[in-house]
């Protein structure tokens, strides 16, 4: 990992300014901390990619192909009779600059390729050279440029600082979607065999293994073990959660960051307490043990084969409905991609909350429920014991995860939930939450230490707000319904608002839960002690 | 510091361009500048604008991809945003006007800046007013066109004249749509040209058709208020146009129309392969034009691949040995 500068000096050293060079002849540079690690081999190999040796960014010659120009005229012809979108996006952009600063990764590099409009363009020139008119007879002056083995470096290099969120969509006047633009260009990528790591490794367990980490059955229901112990311990309620249980009426399924790593155990933990007071009839999956999908990140039919899994899953297990967790890009291929690519899921019932009632017709097709729209309707009916003091040591604020935000509109159900379940709840200024929520800085395969110097920088917007609310309201703690977001935080807090820790919301939720037969409660979650107790053993 | 000057290039060739219809109209070449290529150009802008929206079209749209800007539709006590998030083709018609009328996602527009040890944001209106008063006074401008290519004049463009003409400013009356199309493409120009971010990845392309636009508006107010064109006989020319009995006035009506014409042909022929294209992109693109209903409404795409996937069998057979142990239910003992 390359060096990264003392906070007030990486903030004050940011310069938006362009450079006076055209960006067409500046060559982009291969900085440490700005790369990530191309795929391992094996990786590649067991999703059937071309698997290019081993290679540096680097390095001066990449492993491309001999007829690459080839593969990538053919793949782009291909995705541009594929997708309007594509199409579209590539011709009408008018250059307004109106999305130009609105790129948390331009805003903290300052690199003005990291600008979406810029970004689109290094994609938008190959294409207006070989596939347009003006650009085949006029070239530069049509804004055209060839197709060269720079090109390709720059591709990978912006491409893959781009964490297809979506944030400049929402101000582009045609919606156009540069994440869009990255998909394409990554999958383009990918033809050539020039994956990163930290995207193909989660891949290929996922798709052999049933999650990102490749835990093993076996494993999972250790941990899954481990994790009950310690809601016994602050409970005194053991919870047995069953796993590839035929004829549950749930499949419950979340991201395998979840139930890895803390504080995403403590989420999990939030989970399965909740069940446990309601007494759902649910069951977890090995086999469907991933609720995140970084296909999305790959190709369209990566993301196919890996969601593939929860309707193969759910109908097997004849399950009635599928619940999922707080997860952002999970949602985003739940939401825009799953129906159609793996339904009908006739096989099973429109949602409807065994609790309350409810019946989820906003999710009739698809048949699968955010947990915090189920848990929204719970508290709403007045179905939940809560006592949110035992939060009160957090003054909370809520981060929009940016996928459920900019690809749903999930924005009203994770914060009822929060205020019911917490007494101090604070907004972000405006201009950074709801749908224009900052990216943790992390997304689309991104979290790995090898950018930390990338990562820190995007997540400057973030931080940014979060540090106001810490200094105006002391808020120390940041929610999020994202296990992205959960492994994201925590090294972005510690660097620009140490103060600050992360939570997802249904570890909220499970802190104030009264479960029926608890025993009293001294600590949260996290072992810490519960306000009062904390209090007394001061006196 | 030293700035991307590829404007200049696009203001030159708009300077050749019309030194080149203004000599042309001068040695005789009237019928080549005020018939044949206004035919050619309006002929390339029909074939063009079709073939490239049939062409958008002939892709397909295998995914919704809506960019949602506001609550999801969810439970009866939970407010739906209707119009940034819509679920229903109303919700989407009206998101859609209130983009196309009012260029509402504009309107959004912040500046970032980084102040001290701070990300501060502040809404910026400067773009969405140009992008507003530029649009609106080159639809007035088009419109009161029109009279030159009708006749009897409508009663819109009629009335669109004399409520354009109001301030009655000199003979004959200053059209405020020409003053403020003049005015807002400069706006655009200058933001351009001067802001570094703008003209860091503005191309000719971008600086051509604000060129072209300010020459045609620039070439009509001069004619109309200063070389005093007779109107009477571009009327002729363009009914004669318009009705496809073209011909030539007797006596001629002065260069500077056909420097005027010219440019308005090359304008209406270079739309379709130029970005001012969005004109009809807009309608197309996928992340607004579409409900968010994914959730609620099975859509289909029509290339739907079958891939290889992983089965739960295959998987079973690898791990079977280690769900038993963990006491997993398995499907073959
Ligand atoms: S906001 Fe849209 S039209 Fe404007 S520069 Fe960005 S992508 Fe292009
Ligand atoms: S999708 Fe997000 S990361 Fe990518 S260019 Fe747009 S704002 Fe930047």
């Amino acid at each position: 990992m390359s060096e990264v500068p003392k906070p007030d000096e990486l903030i004050e050293n940011i310069d938006h300014t362009p450079p006076e060079e055209e960006w067409e002849k500046i060559e982009s540079p291969i900085t440490e901390g700005r790369f990530s690690y191309p795929a391992k081999g094996k990786n590649l190999e067991v999703m059937e990619f071309r698997a290019p040796g081993e290679w540096s960014p680097k390095d001066e010659e990449w492993p491309l192909p001999d007829n690459w120009q080839e593969i990538i005229h053919e793949g782009f012809k291909e995705r541009l009779e594929k997708y309007r979108s594509l199409k579209v996006f590539m011709d009408i952009c008018v250059r307004c600059g109106a999305c130009a600063d609105k790129c948390h990764y331009f805003i903290g590099t300052g690199d003005p390729k990291n600008m979406p409009v810029v970004r689109a363009e290094l994609l938008r020139s190959i294409y207006r050279k070989d596939f347009t008119t003006a650009g085949k007879i006029l070239g530069s002056i049509a804004g055209g440029r060839s197709l060269t083995k720079d090109t390709i470096k720059e591709w990978f290099s912006y491409f893959y600082q781009c964490s297809e969120c979506r944030r400049c969509s929402v101000f582009c006047p045609y919606g156009i979607d540069t994440a869009e633009v990255t998909m394409m260009g990554r999958e383009l990528l990918n033809l050539l065999g020039l994956n990163i790591n930290w995207i193909m490794e989660p891949v290929a367990n996922c798709f052999r293994t049933g999650n990102h980490l490749g835990i093993q059955p076996q494993a999972f229901k250790e941990i899954v073990d481990f994790l009950t112990d310690d809601i016994e311990e602050i409970t005194g309620i053991k919870i047995n959660p069953s796993f590839n249980r035929k004829g549950a009426e749930i499949l419950f399924i979340t991201p395998s960051g979840d139930y890895f790593a803390d504080p995403g155990t403590y989420t999990f933990m939030g989970y399965l307490m909740l069940f446990e007071a309601l007494g759902l009839d649910y069951t977890l999956s090995t086999y469907a043990s991933e609720g995140g999908n970084f296909g999305l990140f790959t190709s369209s039919d990566t993301m196919k084969k890996l969601n593939s899994k929860m309707y193969a899953e759910a109908r097997r297990l004849g399950v009635k409905w599928i619940l999922g967790g707080e997860c952002g890009h999970m949602w985003r291929v739940i939401n825009q991609y799953m129906d159609t690519m793996n339904g009908p899921a006739d096989f099973m019932e429109v949602p409807k909350s065994p609790i309350t009632g409810t019946v989820f017709n906003n999710a009739a097709s698809t048949k699968m429920v955010h947990i915090t729209e189920f848990t929204a309707d719970l508290i709403r009916h007045n179905k939940l014991k809560l006592d949110p003091s035992r939060n009160d040591s957090y003054k909370v604020t809520f981060h929009d995860s940016c996928n459920p935000s900019r690809a749903m509109g999930l924005l009203d159900e994770p914060r009822y939930v929060i205020q019911n379940v917490c007494n101090n709840f604070y907004e972000m200024p405006e201009n950074t939450i709801r749908e224009q929520t900052f990216c943790c800085g992390s997304g689309s395969g991104l979290n790995n230490e090898e950018v930390m110097d990338l990562r820190l920088r995007g997540g400057l917007p973030r931080a940014n707000a979060v540090k106001h609310v810490y200094e105006k309201y002391g808020v120390n703690m940041l929610a999020c319904i994202c296990a992205i977001d959960r492994a994201a935080f925590p090294p972005l807090m510690e660097y620009w608002v140490p103060e600050v820790g992360t939570t997802g919301v249904h570890e909220l939720v499970a802190n104030a839960l009264v479960m029926d037969g608890e025993i009293e409660r001294t600590t949260n979650l996290r072992f810490e002690p519960l306000k009062e107790e904390e209090d007394e053993s001061d006196e | 510091m030293s700035m991307n000057v590829s404007y200049l290039y696009s203001l030159l060739a708009v300077i050749v361009l019309g030194l080149i219809a203004y000599a042309g109209a001068a040695i005789g070449l009237e019928a080549l500048f005020g018939i044949v290529i206004p035919y050619l150009a309006v002929l390339v802008f029909f074939l063009g604008f079709i073939n490239k929206v049939l062409d958008w079209a002939k892709s397909p749209v295998p995914f919704r991809i809506t960019t949602t800007c506001g609550q999801q539709t969810s439970q009866d006590w939970i407010k739906q945003s209707k119009i940034d998030n819509p679920s229903t083709t109303t919700g989407v018609i009206i998101r859609m006007l209130l983009e196309i009328l009012l260029f509402r996602s504009l309107f959004r527009n912040t500046r970032v800046e980084i102040k001290g040890k701070t990300v501060a944001y502040k809404w910026v209106v400067w773009l969405w007013l140009f992008a507003i008063m530029f649009h609106y006074s080159f639809l007035v401008v088009v419109i009161r066109h029109l009279r030159f290519f009708v006749e009897p004049v409508p009663f819109f463009v009629s009335s669109l004249e004399a409520v354009d003409g109001m301030l009655q400013i000199g003979l004959p009356g200053l059209f405020l749509s020409g003053v403020v199309l003049v005015g807002a493409a400069t706006l655009l120009l200058l933001r351009r040209i001067l802001l570094p971010k703008m003209n860091y990845f503005s191309r000719p392309a971008d600086y051509f058709p604000l060129f072209l636009i300010i020459g045609i508006a620039l070439t009509g107010i001069l004619m109309r208020h200063f070389t005093k064109v007779d109107v009477v006989k571009v009327k002729e020319l363009t009914l004669g146009l318009a009705s496809f009995h073209p011909g030539i006035p007797e006596g001629g009506v002065g260069a500077l129309f056909y420097v005027h014409i010219f440019f308005v042909s090359l304008l209406v022929a270079y739309i379709p392969f130029s970005k001012i294209m969005h004109m009809g992109g807009v309608f197309l693109s996928p992340t607004r034009n579409l409900a968010n209903n994914n959730r609620m409404k099975r859509h289909i795409n029509p290339w739907n691949p079958s891939v290889k996937i992983h089965t739960y069998e295959e998987y079973e057979e690898h791990f079977r040995d280690k769900l038993k142990e963990a006491g997993i239910p398995v499907e073959k003992e």
